[in-house]
C-alpha cells in the first residue's frame, strides 16, 4: 500500500521509496527513509495528504505520497526504528 | 577592533529571523546574493564594545547542493563571509532540525547552537538535559533562548564573542566501519592532492554522496572507494545519532501537538477548509478597503493643508510662476496623491504578514492543491499568487519554491493578473468617482477579474501541454503560533518603507516628467494642454484605445506613464487635470466634472480599471521576470500576451456594455 491508501490517525512504517531522484533524496533529507515512522494527519479526496514525521507535518502532493510505500505500524514501536 | 562575522542558519520555520530582527530590529540592509535573487540580510550588533556583522542566510533543511537556497548558504559559509555560525533549531521539533546541525558539525566552522522556541519546550512539559546535549554535538556551546519572549538574547552574543575561533570535534556522527574506512582514504586523497587539512572529512563525505559541486571542484580517482552514492546510509546514519541524542537528552516527550492539530482539524478539513480560505481573504479585502478608507481621510486634511501652505508660501515669496506650478500642481499632486493611499497598503501588508506568521499561509497550499491540480500547477504555486495582492515582485522571486521551471513559468505568467497593492489606488479611485455607494463591489470585481484570468490563462495552457507535468507539492506545515509583533512590525515596516521611497523616488520623478509634458510643446510653456507634448503623445493612442472607450489622449498619457510603477496612472490623472488632492470630495467632483466633459463615463472608467488590472504590471515585475526566468524571449511574450489581453477585455467590456 502507499501512504495515500492509510487512514486518518493511523500510524505507518515506511517499506520503499520509489520516484524521482530529486524528490526521492528531498525526502530522504527531511528524513524519510525506509523503516521511518509516520502518521497520517489528513487527506483530500484528490490524493494531497498531511503526514507528521520526526515532529514535522507535511503536505505531500499526489505524484509524491503515491511513491511512499507503507505497512501499518505495529503498536509500541518507537519512532524511526529499524 | 575586528568584526566578527555571524551567520544565522536554520530550517525554515525554526523562528531564525525572528531571532535575527530581535538584535537588529529594523535596521537592515536587504540585498540578494551575487548572480542570483535569494534575498541577502544583513544587520550589525554591538555586545560589550565587540562589533558583529549578522547575515541572515536562507532557511533550508540541509546542505546539500539540490536548491539554489542551499547553495548559496552552502557557499556562503564555506567562503570567509562568516567566522561563525549561530545555527538556531527550533527547539520543539529537535529531531528534524538536528540533521541540519548535523551537517553544519561536519563542515568544520565554528557552531554555537541556538535552542529556540524553549517557552514552547516548557509549556509542553518536555526537558532537554542542556549538559548533556553539547557533549553529543562535539562540545560546542549550546544557548537556550526564545526570540519572541527575547529572552537568552544577550548569552547567546556572549557565547559568539568568546567562542568564535574555537573548532569543536570534526567526528560528531560516528558511521558504520565500511564508510568510515572510505572516508578515512578520501581524506588521505584530498590532503595529498589538494592540500585539504581543515575539513577534509567533510569534503570526503560530499564526495561519498556524489555531491556534484564538490565532485567537480576536487575530483579524486580511486574508483573502488567511490563505487557508488553512499547518499542514503550516510543520511540514515545520521538520523540514527540524532535519536541516539535524544533519547539522552529529550525527556517527557510529548507525543501530541495537541493544539495544532486541533486548528488543522477545522482550517484544513475537507470540506470546510476552502470556504474558510475565502471568509479569510473576504476580511483581508474588508479591512483594506473599509478601514483604510475610514483612515485616509486623516491624510487627506493633511496634504490639503500642506498644498495650500505651499501655495500661500510661494506666492508670498514671489516665486515664478512656473516653479508654483511644479510644485503644487506635479509634485504635491503626483506624489501626494499617492501617499493618501499609505493606509490601504499598511492595512494590507499588515493582514498578509499576520497570516504568514501564524502558520496558515503553508496550509493554503494544501488546501488550494486540488483546485490548482485542475490547472496542473501544485498548491505551492498558490502562495506567489496570494502574495501577489501585496506585491507582484516579490509575489514572482516566491514562485522559487516551485520545484519545476514549466511551473514556474506559468505561475509567472498567472501572478501579475493578481491585483498588487499599487493598483488599489486606481480602483479606489476611478470606484469611488463613478460607482458611488457601489465603488466596494466595482473594485472587489477587479480582484475576482484579475483571478478569473489567471484561471483561465492556467487551464488553457494546462490543456494545450502535451505531457501533462506532474505537481509535487512538498511543504511544511509548521505549528500555529501567536503571530510576533516585532516581526509583523519589520516585515510591515519594509514594505511601507518601499512604498514611501517610491513615492519619493520613482514617482517624485515621473511627476515632473508628467508636469513638464503637459506644460511644455514644441514652442515652448503651454497655456492649453492640448498643446502640450504629452498630449501629442496621447492623441497617437487615441486610435488604438478607441475600442476600448479609451480614445482619450489623457489616458494614454497615463497609460504609458503607469508603466514606470501603476500608482502613476493615478499621479498623471491628478497632474493632467491640475488636482491637488484628489481623494478628497471637492478633488473628486472636479475630476468627475473634468472627465465627463471629455466623455469619460462609468463604463469608461471600468474599462480603465479592467485595461490597468491586465496590462504590464510595472518596469521592476518586468525586470523581476527577466531576472527570474533568465529568458528575454519569455519576458517579451510576456508583455506582448498582457498587453494584446489587457486590450482585448477593455474592448470586450466596452463593446458588450455599450450595448446594454
Amino acid at each position: 500500500m502507499t501512504i495515500m491508501d492509510g487512514s486518518i490517525n493511523g500510524t505507518y512504517v515506511v517499506t520503499d521509496i520509489s520516484m524521482e531522484g530529486n524528490i526521492m533524496r528531498r525526502l530522504e533529507s527531511l528524513g524519510i527513509n525506509s523503516g521511518t515512522k509516520l502518521q497520517m494527519m489528513n487527506r483530500k479526496r484528490n490524493g494531497t495528504v498531511i503526514i507528521k514525521v520526526r515532529g514535522t507535518r507535511w503536505a505531500i502532493g499526489r505524484d509524491i505520497a503515491g511513491g511512499i510505500l507503507v505497512k501499518p505500524a505495529k503498536e509500541g514501536m518507537s519512532d524511526g526504528n529499524h | 577592533m575586528e568584526i566578527i562575522k555571524v551567520g544565522f542558519v536554520g530550517n525554515p520555520n525554526c523562528g531564525k529571523t525572528t531571532l535575527f530582527n530581535a538584535y537588529t530590529g529594523a535596521n537592515l540592509k536587504v540585498a540578494n546574493w551575487p548572480g542570483v535573487t535569494v534575498e541577502k540580510v544583513e544587520g550589525e550588533a554591538v555586545y560589550k564594545g565587540q562589533k558583529l556583522k549578522l547575515t541572515d542566510l536562507p532557511g533550508i533543511y540541509s546542505l546539500t547542493s539540490y536548491s539554489i537556497e542551499e547553495k548559496v548558504s552552502r557557499r556562503c559559509i564555506m567562503e570567509n563571509e562568516v567566522d561563525v555560525i549561530v545555527n538556531v533549531v527550533d527547539a520543539s521539533a529537535l529531531e528534524r532540525n538536528l540533521y541540519l546541525t548535523m551537517q553544519l558539525l561536519e563542515l568544520g566552522k565554528p557552531v554555537i547552537l541556538a535552542l529556540n522556541m524553549m517557552d514552547i519546550v516548557e509549556e509542553r512539559g518536555m526537558e532537554i538535559d542542556l549538559h548533556r546535549l553539547p557533549e553529543l554535538l562535539g562540545g560546542i556551546p549550546v544557548v537556550p533562548v526564545s526570540a519572541r519572549k527575547r529572552t537568552g538574547l544577550d548569552v547567546l552574543l556572549h557565547a559568539v564573542v568568546h567562542h568564535y575561533e574555537e573548532k569543536h570535534r570534526p567526528e560528531i556522527v560516528p558511521y558504520k566501519e565500511m564508510i568510515e574506512e572510505k572516508i578515512l582514504l578520501l581524506e588521505q586523497e584530498l590532503v595529498k592532492k589538494y592540500q585539504i587539512s581543515d575539513n577534509a572529512r567533510w569534503y570526503a563525505i560530499k564526495l561519498l554522496e556524489q555531491d556534484e559541486e564538490i565532485a567537480s571542484l576536487y575530483p579524486v580517482g580511486l574508483p573502488e572507494v567511490l563505487d557508488r552514492s553512499y547518499e542514503k546510509e550516510i543520511i540514515n546514519q545520521k538520523y540514527d545519532y540524532i535519536e541516539e541524542v535524544l533519547e539522552d537528552t529529550l525527556f517527557y516527550k510529548s507525543e501530541k501537538a495537541a493544539f495544532t492539530d486541533k486548528v488543522d482539524g477545522i482550517l484544513t478539513h475537507a470540506v470546510w477548509g476552502m470556504p474558510i480560505f475565502f471568509g479569510v481573504m473576504a476580511v483581508v479585502f474588508f479591512l483594506t478597503f473599509f478601514v483604510g478608507d475610514a483612515l485616509k481621510g486623516g491624510f487627506e486634511v493633511i496634504l490639503d493643508s500642506i498644498s495650500g501652505g505651499m501655495l500661500h508660501l510661494l506666492g508670498k515669496m514671489g516665486v515664478a510662476d512656473w516653479m508654483v506650478s511644479l510644485v503644487v500642481d506635479g509634485i504635491i499632486a503626483g506624489v501626494g496623491g499617492i501617499l493618501t493611499f499609505l493606509p490601504n497598503i499598511f492595512i494590507l501588508f499588515l493582514a498578509l504578514a499576520i497570516l504568514e506568521d501564524s502558520g496558515y499561509m503553508a496550509r493554503v497550499a494544501y488546501v488550494m492543491d486540488g483546485l490548482m491540480g485542475h490547472l496542473g500547477l501544485s498548491g505551492k504555486a498558490f502562495l506567489p499568487m496570494v502574495l501577489g495582492f501585496g506585491c507582484t515582485v516579490p509575489a514572482i522571486m516566491a514562485s522559487r519554491a516551485l520545484e519545476k521551471e514549466a511551473d514556474r513559468r506559468r505561475t509567472i505568467l498567472i501572478t501579475p493578473f493578481m491585483s498588487c497593492s499599487a493598483r488599489l489606488p486606481i480602483y479606489v479611485l476611478f470606484a469611488d468617482m463613478f460607482f458611488g455607494k457601489y465603488a466596494m463591489f466595482a473594485a472587489l470585481s477587479m480582484y475576482f477579474l484579475g483571478m478569473a484570468v489567471a484561471v483561465i490563462t492556467a487551464l488553457v495552457i494546462h490543456r494545450a501541454e502535451t505531457h501533462r507535468s506532474h505537481h509535487t507539492l512538498l511543504i511544511e506545515l509548521p505549528e500555529y503560533k501567536t503571530p510576533n509583533a516585532r516581526t509583523i512590525a519589520v516585515y510591515v515596516w519594509e514594505k511601507v518603507k518601499g512604498y514611501l521611497t517610491k513615492a519619493g523616488t520613482t514617482i517624485f520623478i515621473a511627476s515632473i516628467i508628467i508636469w513638464f509634458l503637459l506644460n511644455y510643446g514644441v514652442h515652448g510653456m503651454v497655456d492649453e494642454v492640448s498643446d502640450s507634448f504629452g498630449a501629442m503623445l496621447g492623441r497617437w493612442m487615441e486610435p488604438i484605445l478607441a475600442p476600448a472607450g479609451l480614445g482619450m489622449w489623457q489616458v494614454g498619457v497615463a497609460l504609458i506613464s503607469g508603466i514606470s510603477a501603476k500608482e502613476i496612472v493615478v499621479t498623471s490623472f491628478c497632474v493632467l487635470f491640475g488636482i491637488n488632492n484628489i481623494n478628497s470630495a471637492t478633488g473628486m467632483a472636479l475630476l468627475t466634472g473634468q472627465l465627463a466633459e471629455v466623455g469619460f463615463g462609468p463604463l469608461n472608467a471600468y474599462c480603465m480599471m479592467v485595461f490597468c488590472l491586465l496590462y504590464v504590471p510595472c518596469a521592476a515585475t518586468i525586470g523581476t521576470i527577466k531576472k527570474e526566468t533568465g529568458s528575454m524571449a519569455f519576458t517579451l511574450k510576456t508583455i506582448g500576451f498582457q498587453l494584446a489581453l489587457a486590450w482585448l477585455m477593455a474592448v470586450l467590456v466596452f463593446q458588450v456594455g455599450s450595448l446594454l
